[in-house]
């Protein structure tokens, strides 16, 4: 690669003053049709996806079918032994469709176990975690957003992307130190 | 509505943060007690925690490479020490659950500056938990047996057992609480990773936050992860105790054959908890000055209340055991209670009586708001506390076991000193992992208590500041 040549632009960053104000300013960018970008906050800002028009996170119903495929899991891993593999006959009973209740316990743990891991990675999964590198630590002054700073940043490949524009907007709205983020 | 409201009729709540601190404070103070210099105090409690847990733990050798009679259990004692710490141990984890999930469902911000640290206990309290069960079974190699693996032997476990349900219920339990603690670190890892100054340690955070970005996109469905996380966690925090109360219950022997035993060792475990947590609590208020203001004397006081809550029900229950084994009209049960209690019954009394002094007559002190207030006496009540659980956990499990149906066999247990030694020692590994945690994880979360600020409030609300001493 030739030293001088230009770096991609990833997009135009900005930080803003404080929650109310950066709220504002997502709802604000999302009016003027813009899709590609986001909010980088040190917490996570209450309402702010209404703001942004993302929708809520369809999380749960990946950890429902986590909790669900746990107590099939569990159904199964108790059974088929004790019915087909190894017929536990204890005090006389074998195991039937009318002793479920005995499993129930072990049923509920692994509906936990699994629902709790469908969670977490499907939370790493649905957010592309772990990812070393991301465009943003690019730039120095991206740092402060895991003290107490607050960015907008909009992504060069968007539509209505245009340098002087975008800059504008995010001025008039109340960003400061405006920079162009390299890839 | 809220706009017809002057700013008097709104309920002020007491401030999460005490002195009108802004995020900078937070990430500064938090992550001030990991990157500042090790105090002498950490050391001089590391060299005394760490070796007690180190001989504690190489005691577990000397168990299993001589043989379980190294242990005081015998016909008809088969469940000691090493059950009664086991139920201590799990019932010490539940706190931290409480705290960080039952309190999230309810939305009860003020449970941001505990939580973490609440949780950690959980975490390391399951682990010198789960000491036992694998070795009390005295032939460890076959500890696999209890696991649902297919063999060449052809055999499988008895899925009708409540000790098997007991497996699952105490890995469950920590497997969740682990990943649940450690999901909360991910933000906090991006934050020490811009406050260090060590390029080395600035890639060690950078790998443990995942690669972080705090980008609203991602917070969306980590707080949906959290949420469902806590939900599972609720339901899981009744169900363990509950379990490991079946492996009780289930049976039929006198005092253990009840069916008040799944809310009896959940309350009981929440008791023990919030003593646990308190323990950690008090001390390390005094030991970093900057935690007063976010583990403030209003979170002291709430904790008391709950404490002075589970406290309530523990005595219920004492109470309606002791009635149900009067009434129930059974004799067998109706001296074993009066066995617990009564030296001409039997020579286990003191054990009941002290579990009364601890659990149902000391905490009563709480309901005086000076004692509430006086951390050094809460500090001394939730030891007393803390103990008090371990002697009913021994009353409920050792006493029924000492006389059994055949009355030739009765026999009075003590403990050997490799038992006493191996608890020393999950006492010694207890301290020891909450020390390490102190110094290389912050202990309250620093993005929580920063998104549960006033200023992280987008509608403004709730600015007023009060200060409480």
């Amino acid at each position: 690669m030739a030293p001088d040549k230009p770096r991609k632009i990833y997009g135009l960053a900005a930080e803003f003053s404080d929650v109310a104000v950066i709220t504002e300013a997502a709802k604000a960018i999302r009016e003027a049709g813009y899709r590609r970008w986001d909010v980088y906050s040190p917490f996570p800002i209450h309402g702010i996806e209404k703001a942004m028009g993302i929708g809520k996170s369809w999380l749960s119903a990946v950890v429902l079918l986590g909790g669900l495929g746990g107590v099939l899991t569990a159904f199964l891993l108790q059974n088929i032994p004790s019915i087909l593999l190894y017929p536990t006959i204890v005090d006389a009973k074998p195991v039937t469709l009318s002793t479920q209740p005995a499993f129930v316990n072990i049923m509920f743990e692994l509906m936990v176990i699994f629902g709790a891991s469908s969670a977490v990675f499907g939370m790493l999964l649905f957010n592309r975690l772990p990812r070393f590198y991301h465009p943003m630590f690019n730039w120095d002054h991206f740092d402060k957003v895991f003290d107490d700073g607050l960015f907008i940043a909009i992504d060069a490949s968007d539509e209505k992307y245009s340098e002087a524009e975008t800059r504008e907007l995010l001025a008039k709205l109340g960003g400061t130190h405006i920079t162009i983020v390299h890839d | 509505m809220s706009e017809t409201l002057t700013a008097e009729q709104k309920v002020i709540r007491p401030p999460l943060l005490n002195g009108g601190h802004g995020f900078k404070w937070v990430s500064e103070n938090v992550s001030g007690i990991i990157q500042g210099k090790t105090p002498i105090w950490w050391w001089i409690l590391f060299f005394i925690c760490a070796p007690i847990g180190g001989a504690g733990m190489s005691l577990l050798v000397y168990q299993v490479s001589t043989g379980v009679g190294v242990w005081g259990e015998n016909q008809p004692v088969g469940w000691g020490w090493d059950i009664t710490c086991f139920v201590f141990w799990v019932g010490i984890a539940h706190a931290g659950t409480l705290i960080s999930a039952l309190l999230l469902l309810t939305r009860q911000k003020w449970r941001t500056g505990i939580g973490r640290a609440a949780e950690a206990t959980t975490v390391f309290a399951l682990m010198c938990g789960a000491v036992y069960p694998a070795v009390h079974i005295g032939r460890v190699w076959f500890a696999w047996y209890l696991a649902p693996i297919p063999n060449q032997y052809g055999m499988w476990p008895n899925f009708r057992s409540a000790l098997l349900w007991d497996v699952f219920a105490v890995n469950a339990y920590l497997s969740v609480s682990a990943m649940f603690w450690l999901m909360g670190m991910i933000p906090d890892f991006a934050t020490l990773k811009t406050r260090t100054s060590s390029p080395w340690m600035r890639r060690v955070y950078h790998i443990l936050s995942c690669g972080w970005t705090g980008s609203a996109k991602n917070w969306r469905h980590y707080e949906m992860a959290a949420l469902c996380l806590s939900g599972l966690s609720v339901a899981l925090v009744f169900a363990v105790s509950s379990t490991v109360s079946f492996d009780f219950s289930t049976s039929v022997i006198p005092g253990w054959h009840t069916t008040i035993f799944p809310p009896y060792f959940v309350i009981g475990a929440i008791f023990a908890g919030m003593c646990m947590v308190l323990t950690i609590f008090i001390p390390l208020r005094a030991a970093y000055p900057q935690l007063k203001d976010i583990i403030t004397l209003a979170h002291v006081d709430r904790m008391a209340k709950l404490l002075l809550m589970a406290a309530l029900l523990v005595d219920y229950v004492y109470t309606s055991e002791f009635f149900m084994a009067y009434y129930g009209g059974n004799p067998y049960e109706r001296h074993l209670f009066l066995s617990r209690y009564f030296p001409e019954y039997g020579p286990l009394w003191f054990y009941g009586r002290f579990m009364l002094f601890c659990n149902l007559f000391l905490p009563q002190l709480l309901w005086i708001r000076p004692i509430r207030k006086n951390l050094l006496l809460l500090f001394i009540i939730c030891q007393f506390g803390t103990v008090g659980m371990w002697f009913e956990r021994f009353v409920i499990i050792v006493p029924p076991i000492t006389e059994d149906f055949l009355p030739s066999s009765w026999h009075i247990y003590h403990p050997t000193w490799v038992e006493v030694g191996t608890f020393a020692g999950t006492l010694g590994l207890f301290f020891t992992l909450v020390l390490l945690f102190i110094r290389f994880i912050p202990i309250v979360s620093i993005a929580e208590l920063k998104g549960a600020l006033p200023q992280a409030d987008p509608h403004g609300e709730h600015k007023t500041q009060l200060t409480i001493p």
